[in-house]
């Protein structure tokens, strides 16, 4: 096993000897995270009072079935009385439980009704949840226009291999969502293949993402910093490596770091009629392959046997390149096994597009005829 | 009533069936039957067990050492399904098949041959199950509860999955005719519904809960596999239909299937108290009643299970009340157990232990259950850790507990043998405390923010994982002891007498000779 057995092997040998110091010691947590909207400190306060309420019945309640386990023993010559039933006692152990819990239910009610007000945001951002990353695009406010995707930053090496895990292990992204402080952001939700769950437990926020329909969700953020946060559905094999973070900035730092944005993108944006040639296309396409094919057919074109392809000698790969062109940009479904799936691709820009192909006809020892792919055939390509 | 026993030996010379294993293929015998589902649902619960250990392996410390991540969702989802329809259901129908009868006053089952039917069926669909792990893509990775569209993207391994849940749903089916045809036609004459012992009422209900629920289940998983195979769009917006629906249409099968899985427990709970307190069960009437609500509401609290897939407020609101509301006929069984306790003559043999256990335990799994129902609270703690406590909370100190405290309880009944008491209360004390270790920390799990089902977590859960998997190795450790006292209580030991328990009362106590002959009650008891 890895380098953190003898830990593990510690903590739960002290645990199991003495939980209580193990737990004074290390610095443990046991409580929902700091709330940093009003919304997440409402759930957070609505928690500790239901949390109370319900220690405070179950002592009650098993106080006296303990007390009778002590001294209603036979082995002490206790007599079984014969009773068996009592109205009086029976109404109100019944009435007095739905009274609590109409006090439960009514700061409840109150709550939700505060969480379903999506009314007026400040910022609109559309979150779309592929297997397995967020894209994020800013539809409404300021920074409109502006959209990327995010995935798991952390590295390989340090998830399977030996390398030692960074502080935010699993919870750090290549690019986060970054909002401003104080002001409402309403999120619509939707998803690419299956159902995803944006989650940030700070703010109290968590909302399925669901292919084919948009649900909506909001937060205002009180309190400047970054904010992680992990999708919470079920969504296949990278479900536990797909995580959330969100900056939080004052509104000039959040107002510069929008205008910087858009002049990246404009520059960014790729000359359309360049014609690119094989060694920058290949560096620029290993970077595609990584944040968009690698997660299926992984980082060494391998693919994951009955799953996923492998890329290496493929004929997809090595074949005519107007094929693998279209499988990209349409998906394809069963060619591989009768139930694999692979997505369209379309939403990727044509460079990106001409890149990765490109660079999986000339890595791991592939040696396509036709090597190169120009953007301007992806283009050509789109219908 | 030592008259009735002596009674019973004439008919001893009726006990001629097929020996070896012909006798247990073609047995019609409830006892039989009975005995098959319960060794069943054993050799189920440690291959569930196993595949527990498998992924509590992966989780001992962050990083992914021994399973890639698709291995392991095939892990947390077969161990659901295996623990579900392979363990704690085919258990509760094996008390069934034997104590039905016996508790009133009949032969046998109503319908004997259907009865070795829908036990067979069980292998069958076990088999197809399991051997989801060996097709190309591998086993059902979708979770237990396969919401879609993840599980019309799954290889062969899902539709072996959904035949193996379509033969095990039509076992059900046929156990609960059975038994509710048993039940309203065979009791023994003066036995009125309002004198039939507990166990038998709550089986009664949960009958009924299975005919209405299993067909539903069965549509929806005959949906996923049309969209599979068949190009429909069910839950596919591209053609017209909706992913939501699915979960819809699987928690309106999926929450009374909770109830399936603790209305029996309760019956066996409420049989074991009283029979250790020495004094009748309090509040018969209202316990009564309170099964049959919460049956009745289980029906209209599923959409508690899907509170962030974005509903309309009314019906949050809707789905909010309706589910607190359950904890007042939940509250009510509580305390008639406790008020049965009350004044009592207590003692603290195996079952009582297993009850008094399964009341305190169980309760903790009830409050954080209320805590899920409160909406807003329930959108940080939804598909976390919490949950994941909660339910075991419910199905293992709840249901399998109860199981538990049933076996030893009728045991000695069932063999002619006193089981070894000391082993019953080392298996009871280390069940107890490696299960409460393994499972309350994934409250603080899932309360600081670690999701289910995912195979690498972030550094601030490693201390919990690596308790919760050190101690999860004991509880699955401990159950080890529960087979060999089970073992040695069927090979020997001290001869249990008729009457193997001062309280017991039900007619298999009163009426039959422990081990009961093979075919018990040929000329039925009078209940007064």
């Amino acid at each position: 096993m890895g380098p953190n057995t003898g830990r593990s092997m510690a903590v739960a040998a002290l645990a199991l000897a003495m939980p209580g110091a193990a737990l004074a010691q290390s610095n443990i947590v046991y409580n929902l995270q700091d709330p940093v909207t009003r919304v997440g400190q409402s759930i957070y306060d609505l928690h500790t009072l239901m949390f109370w309420m319900s220690v405070a019945i179950f002592v009650a309640v098993f106080s006296v079935m303990i007390y009778a386990m002590f001294a209603h023993r036979k082995s002490l010559g206790h007599k079984a009385a014969q009773f068996h039933e009592n109205t009086t006692v029976e109404f109100v152990w019944t009435v007095i439980p739905f009274l609590i819990l109409i006090g439960m239910a009514w700061p409840a009610t109150r709550v939700l009704l505060a969480i379903k007000d999506t009314g007026s945001p400040d910022l609109t951002i559309k979150v779309t949840g592929y297997q397995w990353k967020w894209g994020y695009e800013y539809l409404k406010g300021e920074g409109e226009g502006v959209s990327f995707m995010s995935s798991l930053a952390t590295p390989h090496e340090q998830i399977y291999g030996n390398e030692a895990k960074g502080q935010n292990y699993l919870l750090e992204v290549d690019r986060p969502l970054v909002v401003p402080v104080g002001k409402k952001v309403r999120l619509l939700l939707t998803a690419n293949d299956v159902i995803h769950a944006w989650w940030v437990p700070a703010f109290g926020v968590k909302q399925d993402a669901i292919p084919g329909f948009v649900r909506d969700n909001w937060f205002r953020v009180e309190k400047e910093g970054v904010y992680r946060g992990q999708c919470a559905e079920l969504c296949g094999k990278d479900h536990g490596f797909m995580p959330i973070v969100v900056e939080v900035l004052s509104a000039e730092k959040y107002a510069a770091w929008a205008g910087e944005q858009k002049k990246i993108m404009a520059a960014a944006a790729d000359d359309p009629g360049k014609t690119w040639d094989v060694k920058d296309l290949i560096a620029r396409g290993e970077k595609a392959y990584a944040a968009n094919c690698a997660a299926c057919h992984q980082p060494n074109g391998q693919g994951v046997p009955n799953l996923f392809p492998p890329l290496v000698s493929s004929k997809a790969v090595l074949g005519p390149d107007a094929e693998q062109i279209a499988i990209v940009l349409h998906g394809r479904k069963g060619a591989y096994r009768p139930n694999t799936i692979m997505p369209p691709l379309a939403n990727l820009s044509d460079v990106d597009i001409a890149a990765a192909i490109t660079y999986t006809r000339n890595a791991w020892g592939n040696k396509a005829e036709d090597n190169l792919v120009q953007p301007a055939e992806v283009k050509a390509a789109r219908k | 009533m030592s008259a009735v026993i002596d009674g019973q030996a004439h008919e001893e010379h009726h006990e001629h069936h097929p020996a070896g294993l012909m006798r247990w293929v073609t047995t019609t015998n409830h006892k039989d039957i009975g005995t098959l589902y319960l060794w069943f649902s054993f050799i189920m619960f440690i291959t569930g067990g196993i595949l527990a250990l498998g992924l509590r392996m992966e989780l001992f410390q962050p990083g992914m050492q021994l399973w890639n991540p698709e291995f392991f969702n095939q892990l947390t989802s077969m161990h659901g399904l295996i623990m579900v329809f392979g363990a704690i259901m085919p258990a509760f129908v094996g008390f069934a098949n034997w104590q039905v009868p016996m508790m009133i006053g009949a032969p046998d089952m109503a319908f004997a041959r259907l009865n070795n039917w829908s036990f067979w069926l069980l292998p069958v669909g076990a088999t197809l199950l399991v051997s989801s792990f060996f097709v190309p893509g591998g086993a059902v990775a979708a979770g237990w509860t396969i919401y879609a569209p993840l599980s019309t993207q799954m290889g062969p391994g899902m539709d072996l999955g959904i035949f193996a849940l379509h033969i095990m749903g039509a076992s059900s089916i046929m156990g609960s005719i059975n038994i509710i045809t048993t039940i309203l036609n065979m009791r023994t004459p003066g036995m009125t519904l309002m004198k039939m012992p507990m166990f038998v009422w709550t089986w009664l209900i949960t009958a009924y809960l299975l005919i209405a629920v299993i067909p539903v289940l069965a549509g929806a998983i005959t949906m996923v596999l049309t969209d599979r195979h068949f190009g429909t769009s069910f839950f596919n917006a591209a053609g017209g239909g909706d992913p939501v629906m699915f979960q819809h249409i699987f928690w309106f099968f999926g929450h009374p299937e909770v109830y399936i899985m603790i209305l029996p427990a309760f019956g066996i709970i409420s049989t074991v108290i009283p029979a250790f307190a020495r004094k009748p069960l309090f509040g018969y009437s209202s316990m009564v009643y309170a099964t049959a609500s919460i049956a009745i509401l289980s029906f209209i609290v599923w959409a508690h299970h899907m509170f962030t897939v974005g509903m309309p407020t009314a019906a949050q609101l809707f789905f909010m009340y309706a589910t607190i509301l359950i904890a007042v006929p939940t509250g009510v069984k509580v305390f008639n157990w406790i008020a049965t306790m009350w004044k009592g003559a207590l003692s603290f043999e195996t079952p009582m232990l297993f009850a008094a256990g399964f009341i305190l335990v169980f309760s903790v799994g009830g409050f954080s259950g209320l805590i899920l129902a409160i909406a807003p609270i329930d959108y940080q703690v939804q598909d976390t850790y919490y949950v994941v406590a909660h339910f075991h909370y419910v199905l293992v100190a709840g249901s399998l507990f109860a199981i538990f405290a049933g076996l030893y309880f009728w045991l000695p009944k069932w063999t002619g043998h006193m089981y070894d008491e000391k082993l019953g209360k080392w298996h009871f004390w280390l069940s107890m405390i490696f299960f409460n270790i393994t499972f309350f920390p994934m409250h603080f799990l899932g309360l600081a923010g670690m999701p289910r089902r995912i195979p690498d977590y972030a550094l601030v859960f490693a201390d919990y994982n690596a308790i919760i998997t050190i101690a999860a190795f004991g509880f699955g450790l401990s159950q080890l002891i529960f087979l060999w006292a089970v073992l040695k209580c069927i090979r020997g030991g001290e001869k249990a007498p008729a009457r193997a328990w001062e309280g017991a009362d039900t007619l298999e106590w009163t009426h039959l000779p422990s081990p009961p002959p093979y075919h018990s009650f040929h000329d039925q008891p009078d209940v007064k």
